[in-house]
């Protein structure tokens, strides 16, 4: 056996926390490497170091979308969440990763409202958006759904035309205009227009699994909204549609501010600029989702300052 | 029926050509009779048997009814039975068109009235009510489907044919009293086929509720609500008591004005006049729609049901 070389170690991020990689020290202050040095981490020999300073750059010059302090979320009796404090950054990539049960799937719409229909809901904490409270009385939820657009686990295209299932929102909420180009704009968006524009009057549920899935998300980014909310858009599907769809968020960042629940942390280690390792809490009182961990995804899949973190990013648990 | 006494264990017959690798179990000890198994293969064929016969004996009552009624009433009709009016007492020929119209006319009216209501309570019921209104509006709803009819009958006597008149209209009021509760618990039971990862999706995209429920989750569940209309059209379509005190019991001529004095006939109570009379031109006749009803029915009821197999939800 070879030994261990370290310039192999070409994407540290999905090949998570070898002790080699635990070495690196802290990044220098004020090291600010050209990009350039991102990519070609892989003939680096402290590829880790490098990262960091850039990433942190990258947030430190960002807005916030959310702002969310002291959040608790409660079904009933039963705290799913307690007392989660991070920011969502713009233009970015944001992953909530954890073991099922974790209340990252109940975070991620708590962020929209979704979960106002569950019975026995309840919330403690702000959820700030844009410096707004999504829960205060006087917003309407319909509002903050139009802003922050949701595609969901399972692919779930209405029963209509393929035309039709990207036109609907639009039309009922009075964007009538350019209709057509509309469509087509979301469609291209989702890298689905290619594939569908010669029967764009055909049903929707033709469509195979990935391409439905796409077509979610073309539904979804139609009306323009701030932020996306991807509730495991990829867990149903087969690998090369899990790639295009990767592919296709990375895409659109530049225009959304994209928040993704995964199950999956490779899939986090390569989509995701930023990540949220959740995890349970048990005590005598229940079981709630805690937020163990939020950093750049390069710094919490390779040196995870907390214990939980690394045993579930080396596969220890999970 | 040759069986396997031994449910799961196939080996037999999906054995790989080659021999089979050592059991761990002694093939001679599973292949001996447990003590009490002819008896419980007794007991399994009684009871497979007895249920087998039931099935089939409610499908021979149906047989049976629409062969008795077909072999009477197929022989009698034609074009002119179908569009000509009944002739004098003893007199052969003539039809029952008023009865057929007046039928049609009143389910019309009882369907136009009842399926809007119907399908808003059902929307009502699994889109807006709240925890505790929805159980009490479905008893309430299948306290109206158990009311017996002629009592329907009476409350719309007492209210619109007591110091008025009887009229058709009078009794499509108290046949969409019927059939109200059939169209919105079916109807309800569609709209619950509708995935709710429909309803999410839409109110995800930061459209309004009601806006959700007319564009995505009726026209979804629209073929389950034809079906479901269509076939209390057909129960509409046989109900007598409702008519008894609210209509008229004898043919008038072909009418369309559900609100003239003289009521609308029906094909139910053409059937009881015609049995009545001591006319055996008049039997014939009274075989005759009752034929057309049951065929009606029939065909009303298959229709319905192809209609909601070829829809969306409903599997």
């Amino acid at each position: 056996m070879r030994p261990p070389d370290p310039d192999h170690e070409a994407h540290p991020a999905s090949r998570p926390a070898r002790p080699r990689v635990r070495i690196h020290t802290a990044p220098l202050p004020g090291e600010a490497q050209p990009a350039s040095a991102n990519g070609a981490a892989g003939a680096s020999t402290r590829p880790a170091p490098a990262r960091e300073g850039d990433r942190s750059a990258l947030i430190a010059g960002r807005q916030a979308i959310f702002d969310i302090g002291g959040l608790s979320v409660f079904y009933g009796v039963s705290e799913a969440l307690r007392g989660v404090t991070m920011k969502i950054h713009r233009n970015l990539i944001t992953a909530f990763i954890g073991p099922s049960g974790c209340g990252k799937t109940t975070f991620l719409r708590t962020l929209n409202r979704m979960n106002d229909s569950v019975s026995g809901f309840r919330i403690e904490g702000k959820v700030l958006y844009h410096g707004q409270d999504i829960y205060d009385s006087a917003v309407d939820r319909v509002e903050v759904r139009r802003r922050i657009g949701m595609v969901f686990q399972k692919p779930n295209p209405f029963p209509k035309s393929i035309y039709d299932n990207i036109a609907w929102a639009p039309r009922n909420l009075g964007m009538r205009d350019g209709l057509d180009e509309r469509v087509e704009r979301a469609l291209r968006g989702a890298a689905l227009w290619e594939e569908v524009k010669d029967r764009l009057k055909q049903s929707a549920l033709g469509l195979s699994g990935g391409q439905q899935q796409r077509l979610c998300i073309a539904r979804a980014i139609a009306i323009e909204p701030d932020v996306l909310l991807l509730d495991e858009p990829a867990s149903a599907l087969d690998p090369v549609s899990t790639a295009s769809i990767e592919e296709l968020m990375q895409s659109l960042k530049s225009r959304y501010t994209i928040v993704i629940v995964t199950h999956n942390m490779q899939q986090a280690a390569r989509v995701a600029d930023r990540t949220a390792f959740f995890s349970l809490d048990v005590s005598e009182a229940g079981r709630s989702g805690v937020l163990v961990e939020y950093g750049d995804t390069e710094v919490l899949f390779t040196r995870p300052a907390d214990a939980r973190t690394s045993d579930y990013v080396t596969g220890r648990f999970g | 029926m040759a069986e396997n006494p031994f449910g799961g264990d196939r080996p037999d017959e999906e054995a790989p050509p080659e021999p089979r690798a050592a059991e761990t179990l002694d093939p001679a000890t599973l292949l001996s009779r447990s003590d009490n198994l002819r008896r419980r293969q007794l007991v399994s064929r009684f009871v497979t048997a007895s249920q087998t016969a039931s099935a089939l004996l409610a499908v021979a009552v149906l047989c049976t009814v629409v062969y008795s009624v077909a072999s009477r009433g197929a022989s009698v009709l034609s074009l002119d039975f179908l569009t000509k009016n009944p002739p004098e007492i003893g007199h052969p020929g003539g039809g029952i068109a008023p009865a057929l119209v007046g039928t049609g006319v009143l389910i019309a009216m009882a369907t136009a009235i009842a399926a809007p209501m119907g399908i808003l309570v059902a929307l009502y019921l699994t889109e807006f009510a709240g925890r505790r209104s929805q159980p009490a509006l479905r008893l309430a709803i299948d306290l109206l489907n158990g009311l017996p009819s002629i009592i329907v009958g009476l409350f719309v006597f007492g209210l619109l044919v007591v110091g008025h008149h009887q009229s058709g209209f009078a009794a499509a009021f108290a046949l969409s009293i019927v059939i109200l509760p059939l169209i919105a618990r079916a109807t309800q039971e569609v709209l619950l086929l509708v995935p709710s990862s429909l309803r999410e999706a839409a109110d995800a995209l930061g459209v309004s509720h009601w806006r959700t429920v007319l564009g995505v989750v009726l026209p979804t569940a629209s073929g389950g609500i034809l079906t479901a209309t269509i076939l209390a059209v057909a129960r509409a379509a046989g109900e007598t008591a409702p008519l008894l005190l609210t209509s008229t019991i004898f043919a008038p001529g072909v009418s369309l004005n559900p609100f003239s004095h003289e009521g609308l006939s029906s094909i139910p109570f053409y059937i009881f006049t015609a049995s009545e009379e001591a006319d055996r031109f008049g039997f014939a006749r009274a075989w005759g729609a009752a034929f057309v009803l049951l065929m009606f029915i029939l065909l009303a009821n298959i229709g319905g049901r192809a209609i909601s197999r070829r829809s969306m939800v409903s599997r």
